[in-house]
């Protein structure tokens, strides 16, 4: 033992558990780390061996870049963040600190956690540290035939199963092939626009809440709740519905729900318009949102940020009006636009697509066609009921379907829908077999999680909420 | 019969015929090895796929950038565990002016995979490589901070590799024997 050489090797030399002090030490001035470490019986701050410090906070993947690698990454930009409050650069190194938000920090949505590195109340670095959430659902995506496929990727975006599922089933058909009977077109369209109506709402209520405004939590979810219902009805569930399927979608809508539709088309503008006369005008919102969160146009170009967190900085780009899906381009719709990037834009966009989505649902409304919500290629559906106890090859295809699943054929596809928060892509490889050979899934979150530096950095610790909440990320997306 | 010698001495035909659209003739021009071709699905939007050696890579991405395509849309890998090269890193761009998309293909060895990182382009392909060098260990050089993203620093593999087993939960008393 005495041969050891000083070293301290992990937990098993805590310095909660350190020796008993020697006989004399407690008396003598407390001059040496080791000593005082003693004297306290704790771990006094600025005692540890300075390689020791590094280990216990050093968690690889979780470390904050050196500094001198970061600035490389913020002039490839190739633009200089405008918006910030803090220019001045003066303070001293050692009176930076290092804190966590998170992973379960409330307001983080999910399990997300921000490294903040701050000088004062100055955010100088932010790194999130992301996976919480990671169950390997692009590798079960391999393992589930293409018909259960939608049953995985619904449950990565919770907020917006819909959108999940329709970019899946689309990628899925263009392989396919299928054309798509017009009325499971409009009902598509249907389901995903009510699903942003929903996500919306949740995201102006947790927005509310997050920056103290918790009444309007209670708000948000009250509406919202209309729209689930009315999924509930059509689905059977109000989240994951696994509804939209490649061919068509899984049933017709049920009867009534031309009466659903109207109520919820007189109870949804009410209440947004509740809201509004809450925050659009309240002096804490607009000081808590204000030039808060900026990122610009070409920031969110590089970083790959899109839907109405780019909207908010005036990027004009709608996947529904640029390169419309499942028959988008009949309804008619405006893009709305912000101007100034901050979390006041992000709140506006929203709430004005909002609007926008109500009147693509209440087109659908007046024109949804009539006819099967189904391809009638039996390669792909399943055979009506009936049809199975007539015919021989209906019996064989109903099997086929059920057992070893549809064959696709070979090759790649990339299929993109304008979900609530941006560019949901989906890049399926089939290799000709009855399941996927890769299934990636292209979240919206992940990259609006990744421009949180560029939103945050150089602003006040208190906007970090605000930022955050105003990209609306879902972490079952990020992480998948 | 042997051909003519005047005939070796015409200018050999381009290897890859050469798409329709300026920019991208443009781009094929520029980069011989490249190989273009075009997806056409029935219901769905004409896809722009461009083959990239790994060694032209970084350059023709430049190359990409400087002929409008600046939205960085996503970087993922493809394990194709037969083919030569095994791996495949596919990049999608997406150009707001052109009102284009362009799916860019690089394919990497499976022995040693390595290929160049284009964050000094697109600062928005950091996570994404990350993620593909967490889960295929494809490793990207020039990356500021090459580590795990999703899965814990200690894990052992790469699990969206073909030849990593999916696992399975052990069935209990499986070895039992049955009551008589």
């Amino acid at each position: 033992m005495s041969d050891t050489p000083n070293v301290v090797t992990g937990d098993l030399e805590a310095p909660s558990v350190a020796a008993p002090p020697e006989t004399g030490s407690l008396s003598a001035a407390p001059d040496t780390a080791d000593a005082r470490r003693r004297l306290h019986d704790v771990w006094v701050a600025g005692t540890e061996e300075p390689e020791r410090v590094y280990r216990a906070t050093d968690e690889g993947a979780q470390e904050l870049l050196p500094e001198i690698q970061e600035p490389a990454l913020a002039t490839q930009r190739g633009v200089l963040v405008s918006d910030d409050y803090v220019t001045e650069d003066t303070a001293d190194e050692d009176e930076r600190q290092i804190i966590n938000m998170g992973p379960q920090h409330p307001s983080t949505h999910g399990v997300l956690r921000l490294q903040l590195e701050l000088e004062g109340e100055t955010i100088r670095r932010v790194k999130p540290i992301i996976g919480y959430l990671h169950t390997g659902m692009e590798k079960t995506a391999e393992t589930l035939t293409w018909l259960q496929g939608p049953t995985n990727v619904t449950r990565m975006d919770y907020l917006s199963p819909f959108h999940n599922e329709l970019a899946f089933s689309l990628a899925v058909e263009q392989l396919l092939g299928v054309e798509i009977p017009p009325r499971a077109q409009a009902i598509r369209v249907l389901m995903t626009e009510l699903n942003r109506v929903a996500s919306h709402l949740l995201f102006l209520a947790t927005q509310g809440m997050d920056i103290g405004a918790v009444s309007m939590m209670i708000y948000g979810w009250r509406e919202r709740e209309v729209c689930l219902q009315f999924f509930e009805k059509v689905t059977g569930l109000r989240m994951n519905h696994n509804y939209i399927r490649p061919g068509g979608v899984a049933a017709d809508l049920p009867d009534g729900w031309e009466d659903d539709i109207e109520a919820l088309l007189e109870v949804i503008p009410a209440g947004v318009a509740e809201y509004q006369e809450l925050l659009d005008e309240n002096p804490i919102f607009i000081d808590r949102t204000q030039g808060v969160g900026v990122i610009t146009p070409e920031e969110c170009k590089a970083f790959g940020v899109t839907g109405p967190t780019a909207r908010a900085s005036g990027v004009d780009w709608d996947l529904r009006k640029v390169f419309p899906y499942s028959g988008i381009e009949r309804y008619e719709f405006d893009v709305p636009l912000g101007r100034y990037g901050d979390v006041l834009d992000r709140y506006k966009v929203r709430v004005r697509e909002v609007h926008e989505s109500l009147r693509i649902v209440r087109q659908a409304l007046e024109t949804m066609p009539s006819g099967d919500y189904r391809t009638d290629d039996r390669k792909v559906t399943p055979p009506p009921r009936k049809r199975i106890d007539e015919s021989m090859e209906a019996l064989i295809h109903h099997f086929k379907i059920f057992t070893e699943g549809f064959k696709v054929p070979d090759g790649e596809a990339y299929q993109a829908v304008e979900s609530p928060r941006g560019e949901l892509g989906v890049y399926i490889v089939s290799t000709g077999g009855a399941k996927p050979w890769r299934v990636h899934v292209r979240g919206p979150s992940f990259a609006h999680v990744q421009a949180l530096p560029v939103m945050m950095t150089d602003s006040l610790v208190a906007d970090v909420i605000a930022t955050l909440a105003s990209t609306d990320p879902v972490l079952g997306d990020v992480d998948r | 019969m042997t051909q003519e010698p005047s005939d070796a001495a015409a200018p050999a035909p381009p290897p890859h015929p050469v798409p329709d659209d300026p920019v991208l003739a443009g781009l094929a021009g520029e980069f011989p090895a490249v190989a273009f071709t075009i997806f056409a699905p029935c219901p769905g939007p004409a896809q722009d796929i461009a083959h990239v050696p790994a060694d032209d890579y970084p350059v023709f991405v430049a190359a990409v950038r400087r002929a409008g395509y600046d939205v960085f849309v996503d970087l993922c890998g493809v394990d194709y565990l037969q083919r030569r090269p095994r791996f495949e890193v596919v990049v999608t761009l997406l150009s707001h002016a052109m009102r284009r998309r362009l799916r860019i293909r690089v394919g990497v060895a499976g022995a040693d995979p390595v290929v160049a990182s284009i964050t000094d382009l697109f600062p928005g392909a950091n996570f994404y490589e990350r993620e593909t060098f967490d889960l295929f260990g494809i490793r990207f050089l020039g990356h500021p901070d090459l580590t795990r993203i999703l899965l814990p620093d200690d894990w052992e593999g790469h699990p969206l590799r073909k030849d990593y087993s999916v696992g399975s939960v052990p069935v209990q008393f499986k070895g039992a024997h049955q009551a008589s």
